[in-house]
């Protein structure tokens, strides 16, 4: 199983409220995906120069009580490079002017065990285990602002439940993928990713396919190029829903072996994996419901 | 006669269902009515007395599944799986179905106003479904005995490994699955399509429909085929 969610507000007004929105779409589907859930938004872009990296502590020997103050004084002291870390327990939200190869390449040396979450100008990304309710209580998801985001919750089927293995995935810059299914390539696509130099970080299904669109987003395709190839490359069951700094794309296999309905409405488009998850939503009795077609592409731009 | 109402948002549906299953059938309650259904799983499944239940809102998986006795009219859309497996009985969906309509239904009639999703009648041991739209790729798929008409379009291998159910479609069909194939209609057919657009409340012209069965090849083993149907 696994529940997906995806909402976008075509207001600017209602961007303050789209964690509020959110928070019982992602709780409604806790019976689809107990075991761990997470989110993706994406808010008012940096400056070009400048990037926020996502990090989460919570598999380091420390966990909550990470010493996020340290981090900042090191990087400053070993890279020169002025953060802001906004933390919050196990999750911290780096800012910096700058390239962040070299900063997460100084990490990962340094930090082994503090997971980089995701990197760009727009996505901020939570993941984590436990119920729905109980990861948005954690990271008080209510609160989020943006233009659109991407949830998930997971039951796991093709990998442990661990906080990484959580989705969102994300590869590059402002890209996130998450998934419901399975797929049953994923370590032929591995194998074809791997010589490019894409590096994998966990043993799940749903990596090898986000870094397989991100990587032909980041060859030129254009998203509708690389979704195509998508479906030509990716075998087995799923519906994907993936976000970037100003879209929403959505995607399911020619089988539709997994479920998805969107409602929307002039304010609003939503996406979940069941009707459940939208119920609540205002204005929902006078929006256009359907469910998305097999093979089909579906773009909104936030 | 009485009629029962139950607001979803106030009370949990195994109420709904028990009330559906035990209290109908004794006080001899014959309209219940089920507000905020909200996309709920399982309402009124296996109806086992005469009671109609209107459904007003969107329904989850499986609504009015395994009905026997009752007319479980829906509202609004349903999920995965509506009249799944009816024995007999009246399902009616005003707006679209999801993937799995009427599998494995064995008698009854399903309407569906909307399209029908993918795997529309799968499996189909009896029964009649009526859908005012298009269906979903993989309908009809192995389907044994039964009728199936559908006023829009068909998408991809209708009526694969098809038995004795028949099929009358209106629209384009995208492509016909194994052993399924187009036969003339004959009176019989233009009648029975009649019959079954007047049950559902459909006007469309009998004579716009092409008939759809079994070619009969895959019922016994052909040593010569060298598995290329």
């Amino acid at each position: 199983m696994c529940g997906i969610v995806g909402l976008l507000v075509k207001k600017p007004a209602l961007r303050p409220r789209l964690g509020e929105l959110m928070v019982p779409m992602l709780i409604g589907m806790t019976e689809r995906g107990p075991d761990s859930a997470g989110l993706a938004v994406f808010t008012e872009p940096l400056g070009e120069d400048a990037r926020k990296i996502s990090l989460y502590s919570g598999m380091s020997e420390e966990g909550a009580d990470f010493n996020w103050l340290g981090l900042g004084h090191e990087l400053k002291e070993h890279l020169g490079v002025e953060a802001k870390i906004v933390a919050q327990g196990n999750h911290a939200i780096l800012t910096a002017a700058i390239a962040p190869e070299p900063v997460k390449r100084w990490i990962k040396e340094r930090y082994p065990k503090l997971h980089i979450l995701s990197t760009g100008r727009s996505i901020d990304l939570y993941k984590d285990i436990g119920t729905p309710a109980e990861v948005a209580a954690r990271y008080a998801f209510s609160g989020l602002a943006g233009s659109h985001l991407v949830g998930h919750t997971r039951m796991a089927t093709e990998s442990a439940v661990t906080p990484d293995r959580a989705h969102p995935f994300t590869a590059g810059e402002d890209f996130c993928l998450v998934h419901n299914g399975s797929l049953s390539n994923p370590y032929g696509v591995r194998r074809m990713l791997e010589p490019h130099g894409i590096r994998f970080e966990t043993d799940n299904d749903t990596e090898a396919a986000c870094r397989f669109l991100e990587w032909r987003l980041r060859e030129g395709d254009d998203l509708e190029t690389a979704l195509q190839k998508g479906f030509e490359a990716l075998d087995g069951f799923y519906t994907f829903l993936m976000g970037t700094a100003d879209k929403l794309a959505l995607i399911r296999d020619p089988f539709a072996c997994k479920p998805a309905v969107v409602a929307e409405t002039d304010d609003y488009v939503a996406i979940a994996s069941e009707f459940r998850s939208l119920a609540h939503l205002p204005g929902i009795q006078h929006a256009t419901v359907f469910e998305p077609a097999p093979e089909e592409m579906y773009v909104w731009n936030a | 006669m009485e009629r029962m109402s139950f607001d979803l948002a106030q009370v949990p549906l195994r109420e709904v269902n028990t009330f559906l299953h035990k209290d109908a059938p004794a006080r001899g309650v014959r309209q219940v009515v089920v507000t905020n259904p909200d996309g709920a799983h399982n309402i009124a499944v296996g109806l086992d007395c005469p009671v109609e239940v209107e459904v007003h809102g969107h329904a989850g998986y499986y609504a009015g599944g395994m009905n026997k006795t009752g007319t479980v009219t829906i509202f609004g859309s349903a999920g995965t799986g509506v009249a799944e497996n009816m024995m007999s009985g009246r399902v009616h969906v005003k707006g679209f179905a999801s993937n799995g309509a009427g599998a494995s239904m064995h008698g009854g009639l399903l309407v569906i106003d909307g399209d029908a999703g993918l795997r529309c009648g799968i499996s189909l041991k009896g029964g009649d479904i009526v859908v005012g739209g298009s269906v979903g790729s993989f309908s009809a798929f192995m389907a044994q005995a039964g009728r199936m008409v559908i006023c829009g379009d068909a998408g991809d291998a209708l009526g694969d490994s098809l038995y004795e159910a028949v099929l009358y479609v209106r629209g384009n069909i995208k492509s016909l699955g194994a052993d399924a194939q187009i036969e003339p209609m004959t009176e019989a057919d233009f009648a029975t399509v009649k019959e079954l657009l007047t049950a559902a409340g459909m006007q469309h012209d009998p004579h716009d429909f092409k008939r759809v069965a079994s070619a009969r090849n895959l019922y016994h083993w052909n040593a010569d085929a060298d598995q290329e149907y």
